[in-house]
């Protein structure tokens, strides 16, 4: 098989800040909790980290999205590196780590500190997140074209593909429900989950319509909290103190129209052709994975991507989790170990990357897959937005 | 208590190739970017087919009815005032069904929208600009 990159990668440390809905530490302060825990994880000082990387960088503009870039973290560590980059346009939220790769190998770094920090909880507190326009300021972008439509939140577009992808699948409610229902019992068993009493399928029902079809517990969880990973050099990787957890593949690849209105397939989302990539850059097939931590940004994503890493087939999704008992802890395919976004909080597909490694790695204590896994499919998702990794414990 | 006004229409910032959608209900009339060439509708607009790859791609007026490609019921008053529950959706052009166009749906119950439903565009205009709003074809009101 082709030298891909990827291959040459594996994470060796992660790290996680206190995760809550209401801080009492500032972003940055956060950031340097995740990464400082990250670095001594993997057995690291701050003079070996000599690459940084974030998506999608910092952005100053009070909503908490991502209040920490790659300068303020440079700077608060001291770190002197060959290399960083943050910026939103990219694969989705893996862009950062697929930019790593590339910097590792173009030889300008060993070991990239990679993070991710939200502060939207803080935020919604003070100004809320969304409505960042000051009055009488026009919007520009691929958002123009949903601005005089009262889109005032992500949720609206995710509700509209969610909506297709009911009336095309047939799905209903009551099996969506399995997604929140499994992934806050496996919250209660995380100590760090934001959310950990577990709700039932009544509770589902009865959360707030949002936008049809979206509830409430459809959705993630504003929260304030920051994750770190250390992606290094493989033979860098198997001399540090954590067995490595290999990059063994990556899916990166923007096939379809770029746009929020235009995408291809509104229902399946960008992710079908990443996961096709990603397959095709390893040997390794969809029975081999042994657990599964999905974008689950809203539940439809998670859906989404059990069909399309090819878990089950197309619209296959509800029959795949009728019950639970597939995705749960003891099931064939446990899914968002830790409680995800749902109920661990919107940590931004690193909180799945940060969960991925703790079962790897056999850290999960009381949600501790059993039969040590040794292969994780991990993924982001959002309209045009998709990223995809699979990792395997060296 | 009084009650909050409801909120204005967030309004798109216009360029020189995105100008003409949001101005020409000012005539009452729908205009998507078309190919000269070879027909070919272009959306978001952008003077260049990626058809045929003329430059030659200019507003043309469409009839501005469609189908309800994708919909959703909003329930959630996001802002003070926001007036719930209201209808956003996917319009498929009936010219070009690949070109999607996004609006509310008006003049009707929300509960009444359906997948595939014909509707026609209309207009309410805000400060400079004509916004496209969709209605059911032939509909009730």
């Amino acid at each position: 098989m082709t030298a891909y990159a990827e291959k040459n990668t594996a994470i060796t440390g992660i790290g996680i800040s206190d995760v809550s809905r209401g801080a009492s530490k500032s972003a940055l302060a956060l950031t340097v909790d995740a990464a400082m825990e990250a670095i001594r994880d993997a057995g690291l000082t701050r003079a070996d980290i000599d690459g940084i990387a974030t998506w999608p960088g910092e952005r100053a503009d009070g909503s908490g999205f991502s209040p920490v870039g790659c300068a303020s973290l440079q700077d608060a560590l001291r770190l002197k590196v060959g290399w960083y980059a943050g910026g939103g346009e990219a694969p989705g939220q893996y862009g950062a780590v697929f930019n790593a790769i590339g910097a590792i190998a173009a030889g300008l770094c060993r070991n990239v500190l990679i993070f991710r920090t939200m502060y939207e909880a803080t935020a919604r507190k003070t100004a809320y997140a969304n409505a960042l326009l000051k009055d009488g300021q026009r919007q520009a972008g691929p958002f123009s074209w949903y601005a005089p439509y009262y889109t005032y939140s992500a949720a609206l577009q995710q509700a509209l593909f969610f909506n297709l992808y009911v009336h095309k699948s047939g799905i209903t409610p009551e099996q969506v429900a399995q997604i929140p229902i499994n992934q806050r019992r496996n919250a209660g068993l995380n100590p760090n989950a934001v959310y950990r009493t577990p709700i039932t399928l009544d509770d589902y029902l009865a959360s707030p319509m949002i936008a049809t079809p979206l509830r409430l517990y459809d959705c993630d969880v504003p929260c304030d909290g920051a994750v770190a990973i250390i992606v290094s050099r493989l033979d860098v990787a198997r001399t540090l103190r954590n067995p490595p957890v290999r990059i063994e593949a990556v899916g990166s690849s923007m096939q379809y129209r770029n746009s929020w209105t235009q995408l291809d397939a509104l229902d399946t989302q960008a992710q079908p052709k990443v996961a096709e990539m990603m397959w095709s850059r390893t040997d390794l097939k969809p029975a081999d994975v042994d657990i599964a931590q999905l974008y689950d940004g809203f539940t439809f994503h998670t859906l989404n991507w059990l069909e399309n890493f090819g878990f089950c087939e197309r619209y296959g999704a509800k029959d795949f989790i009728e019950g639970g008992k597939r995705i749960a802890l003891e099931g064939e395919l446990p899914v968002n170990t830790g409680g995800g976004a749902l109920s661990g909080g919107r940590l931004h597909a690193y909180g799945a990357v940060h969960e991925a490694c703790t079962q790897l790695w056999g850290r999960g204590g009381a949600r501790q897959v059993k039969g040590n896994p040794q292969v994780c499919a991990t993924s982001t998702a959002g309209g045009p937005l998709a990223g995809a990794m699979l990792l395997v414990l060296d | 208590m009084n009650q909050p006004a409801p909120p204005l229409r967030i309004l798109p910032a216009i360029d020189l190739d995105s100008q003409r959608y949001w101005t020409s209900g000012k005539d009452g009339v729908l205009v998507i970017f078309k190919c000269h060439s070879c027909a070919t509708y272009v959306h978001p607009p952008v003077p260049f087919c990626p058809a045929c790859e003329s430059v030659e791609v200019e507003p043309a007026p469409v009839s501005g009815r469609g189908r309800v490609e994708t919909f959703t019921i909003n329930h959630k008053a996001w802002v003070p005032g926001l007036p719930v529950p209201y209808v956003l959706a996917l319009v498929a052009l009936e010219e070009a069904p690949e070109v999607r166009l996004v609006g509310n749906i008006t003049h009707c119950d929300p509960a009444e929208v359906t997948f595939g439903m014909p509707v026609d565009v209309w207009f309410e205009p805000a400060e400079d600009l004509w916004i496209p709003l969709f209605r059911p074809v032939g509909g009730a009101v």
